[in-house]
């Protein structure tokens, strides 16, 4: 075997974003094959990867993770600069964008919740946005706006809550004095 | 990497929680009520070719013959709908469609090119094209 010439230094963080970004992958690649009553509606379980990376290590790591995770998703797929892929992408720019905003919410009274509410209602105006202007110019689109509207509402509520449980199960794993506590 | 200070161990939403989760109910019913509220028609257009033959009021009992390329098409409007009852054509989908009651919706008849259109107050689009 030939010895690669090519060397790429990896830092710790680089592995950790590689780590989380793997957790993400097989969460999106399972919701890719789970059947959907309507063609966009999905519960997002990848935001969750999203938020308690954001929660845990910054707003880079977690725009990192989101979309290492889109691309290299798509690549598994088979869908890489399909249409799935760039609504994919848009769902995912839109919503970091909300969250990069939304981070700065006072923490005492908005939560993981309030986060995943913002983050999934983005997520759906992105694509929405890129299926009215490309894939399907017409009006008829804004029927669909009130379901993705009322999906976003109930999966950004039920991400938020699994978010906020996982985030805490953490710091209560890593802090043990308190955990014994409890 | 650097560490967050720790948030509350609550799993309760917080104040703004459910102040967002309100917000965004509210929001969802409006976006319902406004892109879903289907108003029903008043008026009936009806088309022969490129003509317009005539446009009638919903608020009747009248059954109409409408000429057109293979035949005579027997439209009957009662009461704030209209359908097409029996047409000139092979696949009768016009007929097949039934009953048109709501602002914007439309039935063809491509072979005997005769098409019904209703009205509301204001119009709607049934298509763009750009």
């Amino acid at each position: 075997m030939t010895r690669s010439i090519i060397n790429i230094s990896t830092t710790a963080e680089d592995h950790h974003i590689a780590k989380l970004t793997a957790l993400a992958i097989g969460l999106h690649i399972l919701e890719a094959i789970m059947p959907s009553p309507l063609p966009g509606v999905k519960p997002g379980i990848t935001n969750i990867v999203t938020l308690f990376v954001l929660y845990e290590y910054g707003f880079a790591t977690a725009a990192w993770v989101s979309l290492l995770r889109v691309f290299a998703s798509s690549l598994l797929l088979g869908q890489f600069l399909s249409p799935t892929f760039v609504l994919s992408l848009s769902g995912a720019v839109f919503s970091l964008c909300a969250l990069y905003v939304a981070q700065h919410l006072p923490k005492k009274y908005f939560s993981a919740i309030t986060l995943s509410i913002l983050a999934a209602f983005a997520h759906i105006a992105g694509q929405l946005i890129i299926v009215r202007l490309w894939l399907i110019p017409h009006t008829g689109v804004a029927y669909l706006i009130p379901i993705f509207a009322l999906a976003a509402l109930i999966f950004g509520v039920i991400n938020g809550l699994i978010t906020r449980k996982i985030s805490t199960n953490n710091r209560l794993f890593k802090n043990k004095s308190l955990y014994d506590a409890i | 990497m650097q560490q967050r200070t720790p948030l509350k161990f609550n799993n309760k939403p917080l104040a703004g929680d459910q102040l967002v989760i309100i917000a965004s109910f509210a929001l969802v019913i409006v976006l319902f009520q406004q892109f879903w509220s289907f108003e029903h028609a008043s008026k009936l257009k009806i088309r022969q070719g490129s003509k317009i033959v005539g446009t009638y009021d919903l608020d009747q009992t009248r059954e109409l013959h409408i000429h057109g390329e293979l035949g005579d098409s027997h439209i009957i409007i009662n009461q704030g709908k209209v359908r097409f009852k029996q047409s000139s054509c092979n696949n009768q989908y016009c007929v097949h469609q039934g009953w048109l009651s709501l602002a914007g919706q439309v039935a063809i008849c491509l072979p005997n090119q005769i098409s019904l259109q209703l009205v509301g107050a204001k119009s709607t689009y049934d298509s763009l094209n750009y």
